[in-house]
Parts: structure tokens; sequence; C-alpha cells
């Protein structure tokens, strides 16, 4: 079980191609992460390791057997020794203490309660049995769906973008929370994502899954710190440039159609460079601040992820920048496509590969 | 003297209008529930077109039968029961089991239709959720109704507030006798034509009293679901 093999495995909805034959295999213990964009398959590859869909053609194999999807008897007895957490958190019209006792009653077990309690604990949730799981908050209950995937001590664990919905606070729980139980547990992980620093703190190999192809599989080193061309189709805001050394010893990169951007890094020559969307600072009037890049854009698309919202501002009407706020300031701000704005970041939130 | 047989009749009509109304319900839930439920639950995974048209076909007549027009129950069941009809040696015509016959048939597509789209709107993600954690096919299908039980009990309100206040069917098929088959609807009928408006208007105030609290109860039921 803690050895996942997948064997060219394809995946089809009504016509529609999501996986274009996907190969690889994953070691016990070891945190794999896949990074890609949305509608890359990720979802669809975690779904069918969980056994709740089913290949199109290919194999599966769990600790040296190969998966029999056929089998219902066989789905339900893999599936129990398997978590998984969704992105889209549900969680069931009960207590907070039956939510996460519930996968512990399906297998037939009685004493609950110490285990309830002490994976409450971790999630940092202790206190909350009690309360219905309808009304926690959006990170709150997405912690309960970690400990409910946890409680039966799985020997594998699949994260489908665990953090994508959540604030900082919340977020870096959930991290805290995986990399411990990857740690002292030796449990085999398999998380999708598409933040990046994420991939750099927590995983110990990434494959970039695009368009249902596996495009790229190595250590972060290897594919974030060596030059390749297909690595950036899975980061937001992601330019190439000529950069060079100002006099102030940080580089400014042109990344062409008039743009420049500073950066805290000394380098010559052609870079790719990424400002991470949760470092840029969106604002209505122009800023005076101590970030070095200021440019102002207009809004062109609109993405509401829950808490956060992601906004596409065109700079110089041609580059596009991925910029995120909370829903709360995107709604004191009273923006729309076609408003407005300034964006801001810092020299030092710009990233060479 | 008077005063008394009035509100004793009152009294008659009322109760026997509550005990057919509420065993037409109270039957129509144990057919429509697990019904409703099985419908809702069952996936069309599109490999087989022609079990998607029997889905959809399914839903249609369910749904056409929500709006059915209770004077056709009526008159279905009428001749289903009259005495020439092919259940008459039953004798059942103009009794209480008439008319709870004629209900019973209007709140099952109610009752079928609510709890449908109730575990319809919510099975994929509850389902597939309590599959991930461990749960048998079974015991899934047991968890998407416990977490539909909002909408089930909203059908159950429902499907007694257009029994109660239901009049064409029962009228055919309980004929509207004094003492046995008068319920608040059907009296309220007859007293009006009979120019008896002081009846009419007090059993139109406890069916409006009725309503009230059933609407009372769906609201908060409504309220409490978009709270959670």
């Amino acid at each position: 079980m803690s050895k996942v093999e997948v064997k060219s495995l394809f995946k089809e909805y009504s016509g529609r191609q999501v996986l274009k034959g996907i190969t690889f295999s994953v070691q016990k213990g070891e945190f794999f992460v896949l990074l890609g964009p949305n509608g890359s398959g990720k979802t669809t590859l975690l779904k069918i390791l969980d056994l709740l869909e089913e290949p199109t053609s290919g194999e599966v194999w769990l600790n040296g057997e190969p998966v029999d999807y056929s089998s219902s008897k066989e789905r339900v007895m893999l599936r129990r020794r398997i978590g998984m957490v969704f992105q889209q958190t549900v969680l069931f019209n009960m207590s907070v203490l039956d939510n996460v006792a519930y996968p512990l009653k399906v297998r037939g077990e009685r004493n609950f309660e110490q285990k309830v309690k002490s994976v409450l604990e971790l999630v940092q949730l202790k206190g909350f049995e009690r309360k219905n799981a309808l009304t926690l908050s959006g990170g709150e209950a997405q912690r309960v769906a970690i400990a409910q995937a946890l409680v039966t001590e799985p020997e594998l664990l699949l994260l489908d973008e665990p953090t994508a919905n959540l604030d900082p606070k919340n977020a870096s729980i959930v991290e805290e929370v995986i990399s411990h139980i990857n740690r002292e547990k030796e449990i085999t992980i398999i998380m999708t994502t598409h933040n990046v620093s994420q991939v750099e703190n927590l995983a110990d190999r990434v494959a970039i899954l695009d368009g249902g192809r596996m495009e790229l599989l190595g250590t972060f080193q290897e594919i974030f710190r060596s030059p390749s061309p297909n690595k950036n189709l899975a980061m937001d805001n992601i330019f190439h440039g000529v950069s060079r050394i100002t006099n102030e010893g940080t580089s400014i990169i042109d990344i062409g159609d008039g743009v420049h951007i500073e950066a805290a890094f000394k380098r010559v020559g052609n870079v790719t460079i990424h400002v991470p969307p949760e470092d840029i600072i969106l604002s209505k009037y122009p800023l005076i601040s101590s970030a070095r890049n200021t440019f102002e854009g207009t809004i062109t698309q609109i993405t509401d992820i829950g808490h956060i919202v992601r906004l596409r501002v065109k700079v110089m009407s041609i580059k596009d920048f991925i910029v995120q706020v909370t829903k709360r300031s995107f709604n004191e701000m009273q923006l729309n496509i076609g408003s407005k704005v300034y964006i801001a970041f810092k020299a030092s939130s710009v990233q060479a590969n | 003297m008077y005063e008394g047989i009035f509100w004793e009749e009152v009294l008659n009509i009322t109760l026997l209008s509550l005990k057919v109304s509420g065993l037409a319900t109270l039957i129509g839930a144990l057919i429509g529930i697990p019904i409703g439920t099985f419908l809702g639950l069952r996936r069309f995974k599109g490999k087989r077109t022609i079990m998607r048209f029997v889905d959809v076909i399914m839903k249609t007549i369910v749904n056409t039968f929500m709006g059915l027009p209770p004077v056709v129950v009526g008159l279905i069941v009428y001749l289903l029961l009259t005495a020439s009809g092919p259940l008459g040696w039953l004798g059942l015509l103009y009794t209480p089991m008439a008319m709870i016959m004629t209900q019973l048939i209007i709140v099952i597509p109610i009752i079928i239709g609510i709890t449908m789209s109730a575990v319809g709107s919510i099975e994929k993600s509850i389902r597939e959720k309590a599959l991930s954690l461990g749960a048998t096919e079974t015991q899934a299908a047991l968890l998407v109704l416990r977490e539909a039980r909002m909408g089930v009990l909203s059908s159950i309100i429902a499907a007694f507030g257009a029994a109660i206040s239901e009049v064409g069917g029962i009228m055919i098929t309980g004929g509207n006798i004094r003492w046995w088959t008068r319920t608040l609807t059907t009296a309220i009928v007859i007293e009006t034509e009979l120019g008896n408006f002081t009846m009419a208007l007090t059993l139109g105030a406890i069916l409006l009293t009725i309503a009230f609290i059933i609407n009372l109860a769906l609201t908060i039921i409504q309220v409490k679901g978009a709270r959670e």
C-alpha cells in the first residue's frame, strides 16, 4: 500500500481525455507532489488512486499488487487504508466528534474517543468536539476534514490542494500537520497544489502535470533550479527577460513591452522570474511605498476561490499579473472587470529560477 | 343546545380532516421516501444512454404527478371503487378509507419528488466523501439519506399541506356525508352553498390556522437549512 505505482493511466469522460498516459511510482514514506494548473487532471488522478474513479485504461499498483477496480469489496478494503482530503471541504451535519468518528464507525470500531481526541489535538481543534461541523469556518472545516482522513492512521494520504481555499494562518497549520505526520509516521503522501513554495518546503519529489500529461518529474532542485522550458506552466506570474545589475546592487529585468522589474538578486543576462501572487499589493490609487515595483493596470479577470479572490491585472495592456486578495478586501475595494488598479511588490519578492 | 352541536360538528370535521390527511401522509411517506431516495441516489455514468433515458422519463413522470389535479385523481379512484368498478367489491366508496386512498395518490408524487431532489442535490459530494472515508455503498447511502433529512421532512410537511387543503378528490370519493366523510374543505363548500357562513368561516379559520402551522414548520426548516 505504502508503495504506489501508476502505469500508463488514461481517463476519459464522455469522449474528453483528462489523463493521457500517466506513469510514475511513489516510494514508502515519500512526500510526492503533483503540481499543475487547474484542469490538468490532478484531482482525477487522486480520485483514481482513492478508487473513487475507475481508469479508462492503465493500471494502479498498490504495495506491489494491481488494483482490481471492478471488485467493490476490494475497493472498500483498499480505501480503508487510504486517507483523502478533498479540495472542496465536505462535512456531515453532525458534531465535529461524530464527523471525525465516522470513518472509525464504518469500520466497526467502538472505542474511538481517544483516537478522535488525539487527532483533533493534532489539527489544533481541541475543544471543538461538540460543535456542529457545519458551523465552522472554512479553515476549521478543512482541519476537521484532515482529522477525518488521519484518524484511521492510513498508510497512504492523498491531499487535493488542501490549502487552496485557506487563509495564511490556517494554511500554515495544515502544512505543519502534513509535514509532521509525514516525518513522524512515515505515511506516504501524494499532494496536489499550485503553490510552488509548498513544493519547496514539503516535497521529496515533484511531478508537473499539464493537460493530462506528466511533463516533468524530479526533486524540487532538479526542476526549479535547472533551466527547462516546461516548468513554468504550473506557476503564475512567470516572466522571461534580460537582467542587468544596477548601481545599487539590485537587478533590473526587462521583460519586454516596456515593463521593467526590479529584483533583489544579482543576475546578468537571460532569466526567468516568478512573482508570487500573494506578494503583490493591490490598490485603487497610485502607491507611495517602499515597494520597488509599481505598475498601473486594468482588471481583466476575476476568479473567486473561496476566501480569496484571484485577479488578472493587465499591465501596459500586454503583461498579465495574477494578484490574490482576500474576499473581504476585494468587496471593500468594489472592484470590477475593467477597473483601473495599481499593483506593487518588493524587489525581494521577485524570484529567479 | 344548538351551540353544542355546532362545536361538536366543527370538532368532528376537523378531526376527520386531520385523520384522513395524516394517515394519507404517513402511508405516503412510507412508500414515497424509499422510492424518492432510490431515484435520488441513482447514478447514470453516461455509458448507457438507455438508462439515462429511463431516468429522465421516471423523473418527468414524478414531476407531472406532483401537479396532478386532485379532481382527476378523485374521478379515477371513484371509477375504481364504484360498485361496478374493479375494486367495487371492497365497498369502500364514500368512506374515509376511499378519501385516504385518494389523498395517498396525491401525496406520494410530492414526497417522492421532494425527497428525490433533496437526496440528489447532496448525493455526489456526500457519497464520495463517505466512500473515501471507508464506508461501503450501503453505509454511504444511509449517510446521504441522513444528510438529506431536512429535505425529507419538508417533503412530508408539504405533502400534508397539499392533502389537508385538497377538496376536489375527496368530494368525489368521500361523498361529503355529514358526520361521516365531511372534511374541512368539503364542509366549507356545502356550508357556503347553504348560506351557513358562520360555519363556513369557522372551518375556514381552522384550515387557515393549520396551513399557517404547516408553513411555519417549513419555514423553520428552511431557515435552519440556510444557516447550516
